[in-house]
């Protein structure tokens, strides 16, 4: 139903190894795609290589075999510091912790991957940070330290800034992991309107079974394999 | 990638771990402090002691020298041409103290482009009586201005008025010369010339140089005064004094006019070397000082900054996640060293000039120098330079490897530790 939507991200026989103590294959022949517009969710058993798999999608890990496009673009094999203007334009990435910079305000830390980026100016970043943060309902919050917010709100300031440059692809490693009952549905309710609201491309790796129900697409995943999707 | 970004990430990580960033600071500050004090006194005093003798010494001195004539006759006859001479108990020649043609010289000193100025001068061996004792002594007859003009002449006038001295037959005693005499100024003395000639002096100042020796058996007359007492013509000259707008000149000029005018001539760096080894012994010791302290300060920004890096490896994972590449983290670590460099610094040569200024203050008075009331500092602007320089090199240094070992942070590893 969704094939005439271009790719956002595209993983081709994709093997990671580890050296370390012995060296075993965690990630074998991983192959699959999200078109854009799709809401994702990765599952499996916990050490099966789910958020090896994330960090090598973000392109913070470049040891790697196999191929990974994005957006069209064969991103394997680029220079560092081409993968890091990729990561700040077109990925916004959520951590199972809510990683936060403590040294600056709830606004500033959405605006932070904006300014390098340098598309928008200062004002127009502040104006589109509190737009964010009004989607999350923390704009009461925004000139609050991020360490004096709750991890519920954390992880939304999180997401927040995730959106502040447009990405191509939001991806998260157990976002609601940390969170109790009722903070985690407000997060996951946020990530579902997103997906519906502004059909933002979404891949996000849980373990909630609730969680990956309401995405368009599962992937399951079992010892570094996909078995399913 | 935009600097005011970079500034705005290096201060809110230094705001964050203000108290180290101030001990690192201040230990800059007191190095810089240190640095410009001790460079501005040790060269204040080094100036002060060359100022002692080099200032009032003539960058060139051209004389007649009492020597055997290094022609003897035994060399010059045919007949002992290519055989080995030796002459015994050789005596020096009756050759005169006075410079032949010396008002030609002057003038041709006067118009040379490399001379500041030029000062001739007349000196007498004399007896100072006193009653039934005589005391041996040495007049200097000078051109008051000219003297005073170049050879900082009236600084060591500490009593008395020394325009009184282009009158005739008038003097100024050494200090410690006039004290053995016991007299006073105003007081009339009287002097023998080596050659018998008798003379009524009035005593009109004391000169103290600040060597004792000198001051003992010194005195100062007006050229005419001199050339009266030894019943010589106005011609009479037996120094020439010569001062050069560059010192380093001196060497070599020596020796060229030496052979133009078949006189002997002296330089500044040759009779004063030992002046110049005490003072870049000094200005060795002072550097080595103060780099030692900016090493030692510099040790202490590398710490503080790993410290700082291993306490923020969350912040530069989730900025390298974010999208910042190493060299932006290598630039906020830098960065915040170089700030460290520039306010330490800062603040330190601020407060140096401010040591020095106390220095300044410190009453700082002896006999053997007349000039000098409070400590000599020297306050030029190169020590504050350099300080500023070494400051900045050394945080530089200091950041330098913990801002690349930050650049190095795979923000997976911390991401996955936690
Ligand atoms: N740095 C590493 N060195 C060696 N083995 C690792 C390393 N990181 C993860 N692993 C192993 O890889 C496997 C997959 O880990 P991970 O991707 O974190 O699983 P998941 O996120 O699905 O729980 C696990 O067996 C884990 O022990
Ligand atoms: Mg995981």
């Amino acid at each position: 139903m969704k094939n005439h939507h271009p790719t956002a991200l595209q993983a081709e026989g994709v093997d990671k190894f580890f050296f370390n103590p012995t060296k075993t294959q965690v990630l074998k022949k991983v192959s699959f795609e999200v078109k854009q517009g799709e809401f994702v969710s990765v599952v499996g058993k916990s050490g099966c290589g789910k958020s090896t798999l994330l960090y090598i999608l973000s392109t913070m890990d470049t040891d790697y075999q196999g191929k990974l496009h994005m957006d069209g673009e064969l991103i394997t094999g680029k220079p560092r510091n081409y993968l890091a203007h990729l990561r700040n334009e077109k990925i916004g990435f959520v951590f199972q912790f809510h990683y936060l910079l403590n040294e600056f305000s709830v606004l500033e830390n959405i605006m932070i991957p904006g300014l390098k980026l340098g598309k928008y100016s200062r004002e127009e970043l502040e104006y589109r940070a509190m737009e964010k943060l009004r989607i999350f309902e923390m704009e009461e919050h925004a000139l609050k330290k991020a360490n004096q917010l709750s991890g519920g709100q954390k992880q939304r300031v999180a997401i927040a800034r995730a959106l502040i440059n447009d990405p191509l692809l939001i991806m998260g490693d157990e976002p609601t992991g940390n969170l109790d009952k009722k903070n985690s549905d407000i997060v996951f309710n946020k990530f579902k309107e997103l997906a519906q609201e502004f059909k933002q491309t979404m891949l996000v790796v849980t373990h909630d079974q609730e969680f990956a129900e309401g995405t368009d697409r599962i992937i399951e995943m079992e010892d570094g394999r996909v078995i399913r999707q | 990638m935009k600097w005011s970004l970079i500034l705005e990430l290096s201060k809110a990580l230094m705001l964050a771990r203000f108290k180290q960033t101030a001990v690192a600071a201040t230990g800059v500050m007191f190095s810089i402090t240190m640095f410009v004090t001790l460079l501005g006194f040790m060269n204040g005093l080094n100036s002060m002691l060359d100022g002692l003798v080099l200032n009032r010494t003539p960058h060139i001195r051209f004389y007649n020298e009492i020597k055997p004539n290094p022609n003897q006759p035994v060399d010059i006859t045919d007949e002992f041409q290519n055989t080995w001479n030796i002459i015994r108990s050789i005596k020096p020649s009756t050759s005169r103290l006075a410079i032949y043609n010396s008002e030609q010289i002057i003038q041709n000193l006067e118009n040379d482009q490399r001379v500041l100025g030029v000062s001739p001068k007349v000196s007498a061996q004399v007896f100072f009586n006193v009653g039934t004792i005589d005391l041996t002594g040495i007049v200097s007859g000078i051109d008051v201005q000219k003297e005073a003009q170049l050879f900082a002449f009236t600084d060591y006038i500490t009593a008395g008025n020394y325009e009184e001295l282009n009158q005739t037959n008038t003097i100024i005693l050494g200090k410690g010369l006039a004290d053995r005499m016991l007299t006073g100024i105003g007081d009339v003395i009287q002097i023998t010339t080596a050659q018998g000639n008798k003379m009524q002096v009035r005593v009109v100042g004391y000169y103290q140089s600040g060597l004792g020796d000198y001051d003992n058996s010194n005195s100062f007359a007006s050229i005419g005064t001199v050339q009266k007492m030894l019943g010589e013509p106005p011609s009479y000259v037996t120094d020439i004094q010569v001062k050069l707008h560059n010192l380093d000149l001196a060497p070599s000029m020596a020796r060229e006019l030496e052979k133009i005018y078949n006189i002997d001539a002296d330089d500044i760096q040759t009779v004063n070397a030992q002046f110049e080894t005490g003072t870049n012994i000094r200005t060795l010791i002072s550097y080595a000082v103060g780099i030692t302290l900016l090493v030692v300060s510099g040790f202490g920004i590398y710490n503080i900054l790993n410290m700082m890096i291993y306490e923020k490896l969350d912040t530069i994972a989730i900025l390298k996640a974010i999208g910042f590449n190493g060299s932006d983290v290598n630039r906020i670590f830098i960065t915040i060293a170089l700030s460290i460099g520039v306010i330490g610094g800062g603040i330190g040569l601020v407060f140096g000039y401010f040591a020095c200024l106390g220095i300044d203050q410190i009453p700082f008075e002896t006999e053997a120098l007349p000039t000098i009331k409070t400590f000599p500092v020297d306050y030029n602007p190169k020590y504050y330079f350099i300080g500023a320089s070494f400051s900045l090199i050394t945080t530089y240094l200091a950041g330098f490897f913990p801002a690349r070992k930050a650049s190095g942070v795979d923000p997976v590893d911390i991401i996955r530790g936690k």
